[in-house]
């Protein structure tokens, strides 16, 4: 039997102590405009708790933000607390102020893409359409 | 009244323009006009032409006069740069408090006259380093303070009697300052003699940079406590740096920036007030630090119309007396937001263009950016480029040649004019919600901002507006910077640090001293000496925090886009 198709669901996230949210801001808005169901978690979130949220929110995908360094920890971290929960089928991207050498070591990590300064919103729209798929319940 | 023009040449002027204005229909006949529409960064139309027309009712004595002179339009000092240049201040901070102080001492040695701090997050936001919400983000974006042994660490051997230190930090800031005062006692300096700046604007966090501990209530009690401990105790420092830059990089426009800051002065001007203070006893000590983003005009009107626009606050709204509270002194930075990672060399003329607009617009002390700033902390070369370029526009350039050099363009004047009447009405319309404090209760600053920043986001990916490099002149490169790397052993260094500390001090002192903080802020009293008391016992940061969240309660960010 065919199930009328969701719509996407997408959750924003801040993870960390950073507040540099401008970025995460528009993206939530770029998405919500995209048709996507968006969640954004606001600021100061630890690993733990996004992880929580997203299981919670029923998300596809999580998309996190960093702008002070703290990736290397905190998006790996995402990953795992995933994994542990066996939610390991929502998908990770990130953006922000992420140093070339780190894109790819966050990808061995499990993080899907990794949108860096001046992307267009379009090309991140699309990416999440062309790899995100509302998951099976 | 003196008109700045004599009104006969008002009709000349309109036959000139007319006449001019049908040569150049013809021009654009036979090709249309470059753009659509001509704009500023912050999408406000910019006329074809500016004339004496625009300036009728201007009066020069009362609109401009001259600089040191109310309303200070065109400087706060008889002098400006003929006497003294600004403060070349750059912004530094990584890693621990000696990598930090290595990078002081090497600024220092370059020429630079003032230091300023850059805290890393858990600082910023009142935690230890060993908390579990600061792991992976030890001396990432700054400099880890935990205890007072690292405030010593941080300024060793640096001159801090005779150099100003700026601290770019917010909601623990009382007690930051508190290490300071504490560390140079330990010295031998007296606090009076002490001169710096400390951030210590709450407001502007909850409006765009979102560091927060409390909520705005009590968060501006404890700035009302710094504002009075400063007025009595530490005469020579600025307690509070109310902020447009981190509105600006937040995504509002120059317009916003200004007039939400000043909305934010006023709350604090009020508060201080209220407490029973003399306007003019605090007033002068208030200093502001604005962005200089890309729109080189739109920028130099707006420090000219803050100063204007303050000047005629403190005096008409506050009936300040003393001239000095009605000087709006500021800091400008270049804007971090207009940096790209794309051809990152790019960005040392961005900043220039930023840094000479703060010039022009008279700023009392400068950072300038470094090229690599959107990509991580700024290595020491790149900082180095970036402090050069004000030395090249203070000596090279010939812009400070004359005060106010821009002061009379019919096209500044008329911007000038401009934005001060639009950032009026927004003021306006936060005192018809009840001040700023209702207003960011009602989100109505953040909600604004994030739609200025959405529009702005929307333009560039649009094409209706140019980032070189990013959306036009777009090359395929290996960004080819050299980036500093934040050593990952230094967390587990910092902590044992920390640690060594804690099992050092008295504790029994230190619970003493905690209970003190607490008992200060449930009651009246002012915290601050009790702040400084505790810091010396060795409390760590998070430790006389926890005792502002646990009598306060903690602020949560509302997650508006």
């Amino acid at each position: 039997m065919m199930r009328q198709k969701r719509r996407v669901r997408v959750m924003v996230a801040k993870p960390g102590l950073d507040g540099h949210d401008r970025g995460a801001r528009i993206i939530a808005r770029a998405y919500r405009d995209a048709g996507f169901e968006v969640v954004y978690t606001g600021l100061h979130q630890t690993p733990e708790e996004i992880v929580e949220a997203a299981i919670q929110e029923d998300v596809d995908m999580i998309g996190l933000s960093s702008l002070a360094g703290a990736h290397k920890y905190l998006f790996p971290a995402v990953v795992e607390f995933l994994k542990e929960r066996g939610a390991d089928d929502i998908v990770v991207c990130g953006g922000g102020i992420i140093p070339d050498d780190d894109i790819d070591k966050l990808k061995e990590a499990g993080v899907k893409e990794v949108f860096t300064p001046g992307t267009p919103l379009e090309e991140i729209v699309n990416w999440v359409e062309n790899n995100v798929k509302p998951r099976q319940d | 009244m003196a008109l700045t023009f004599n009104p006969k040449i008002f009709d000349d002027i309109e036959k000139g323009k007319k006449k001019w204005q049908k040569e150049l229909e013809k021009v654009f006949a036979a090709r249309p006009e470059r753009l659509r529409r001509f704009a500023t960064v912050s999408d406000r139309e910019i006329k074809r032409i500016y004339t004496p027309a625009h300036l009728k009712d201007q009066d020069f004595m009362e609109s401009l006069g001259f600089p040191g002179d109310y309303p200070f339009t065109r400087g706060v000092q008889p002098s400006m740069y003929r006497g003294r240049l600004w403060t070349m201040r750059m912004f530094a901070g990584l890693g621990t408090a000696s990598d930090t102080n290595e990078r002081f001492h090497l600024l220092v040695n370059q020429g630079q006259t003032g230091l300023s701090t850059a805290f890393d997050m858990p600082t910023l936001m009142g935690y230890d380093t060993d908390s579990p919400k600061a792991r992976g983000e030890c001396g990432k974006c700054g400099v880890a303070i935990d205890t007072l042994k690292d405030m010593e660490d941080l300024f060793a051997g640096l001159p801090i009697d005779r150099i100003t230190t700026s601290m770019t930090i917010n909601p623990p800031a009382s007690v930051i300052w508190a290490m300071y005062i504490a560390m140079a006692e330990k010295r031998g300096i007296h606090r009076k003699v002490l001169g710096g700046t400390i951030q210590n604007d709450m407001l502007k966090e909850f409006i765009a940079q979102k560091t927060f501990m409390c909520p705005p209530i009590p968060s501006v009690r404890i700035i009302v406590d710094t504002v009075e401990f400063g007025t009595r105790e530490v005469p020579r420092w600025n307690t509070i740096s109310i902020s447009g830059y981190h509105i600006r990089e937040a995504g509002s426009t120059s317009v916003q920036e200004l007039a939400f800051t000043l909305a934010d002065g006023i709350a604090y001007t009020e508060k201080a007030i209220e407490r029973g203070l003399d306007v003019d006893d605090f007033a002068p000590r208030f200093s502001f630090f604005f962005n200089s983003h890309l729109d080189f005009f739109e920028e130099v009107a707006k420090f000219r119309a803050a100063r204007r626009m303050w000047a005629r606050i403190m005096k008409e709204r506050f009936k300040a007396k003393d001239p000095r509270s009605w000087w709006l002194r500021f800091h400008t930075q270049t804007a971090g937001c207009s940096l790209t990672a794309q051809q990152p060399y790019n960005n040392v003329v961005r900043t220039a263009l930023q840094a000479l607009a703060a010039v022009m617009g008279g700023t009392q002390s400068l950072h300038t950016n470094s090229l690599d700033e959107v990509l991580a902390i700024p290595t020491e070369e790149a900082a180095t480029i970036a402090l050069r370029t004000q030395q090249i526009i203070a000596e090279e350039s010939g812009v400070t040649n004359t005060i106010d050099p821009l002061g009379g363009s019919y096209f500044v004047e008329a911007l000038t004019d401009r934005m001060e009447e639009e950032a009026f009405e927004i003021i306006q319309k936060i005192d018809d919600m009840g001040g700023m404090l209702s207003a960011i209760e009602k989100n109505y600053p953040q909600q604004e901002i994030a739609d200025s920043a959405y529009h702005y986001q929307r333009q560039i990916d649009e094409n209706q507006r140019t980032v070189v490099g990013v959306n036009k002149y777009v090359v395929d490169e290996e960004i080819p910077v050299e980036v500093l790397e934040i050593d990952e052993e230094l967390e587990r260094l910092q902590i044992e640090k920390t640690n060594r500390v804690k099992t050092e001090r008295d504790n029994s002192r230190v619970e003493e001293c905690l209970e003190r903080v607490g008992e200060c802020c449930s009651g009246d009293e002012n915290v601050m000496q009790s702040l400084i008391d505790a810091v010396k016992a060795d409390a760590t940061l998070q430790e006389v925090c926890d005792v502002f969240r646990k009598v306060y309660g903690e602020y949560r960010d509302p997650g508006i886009y």
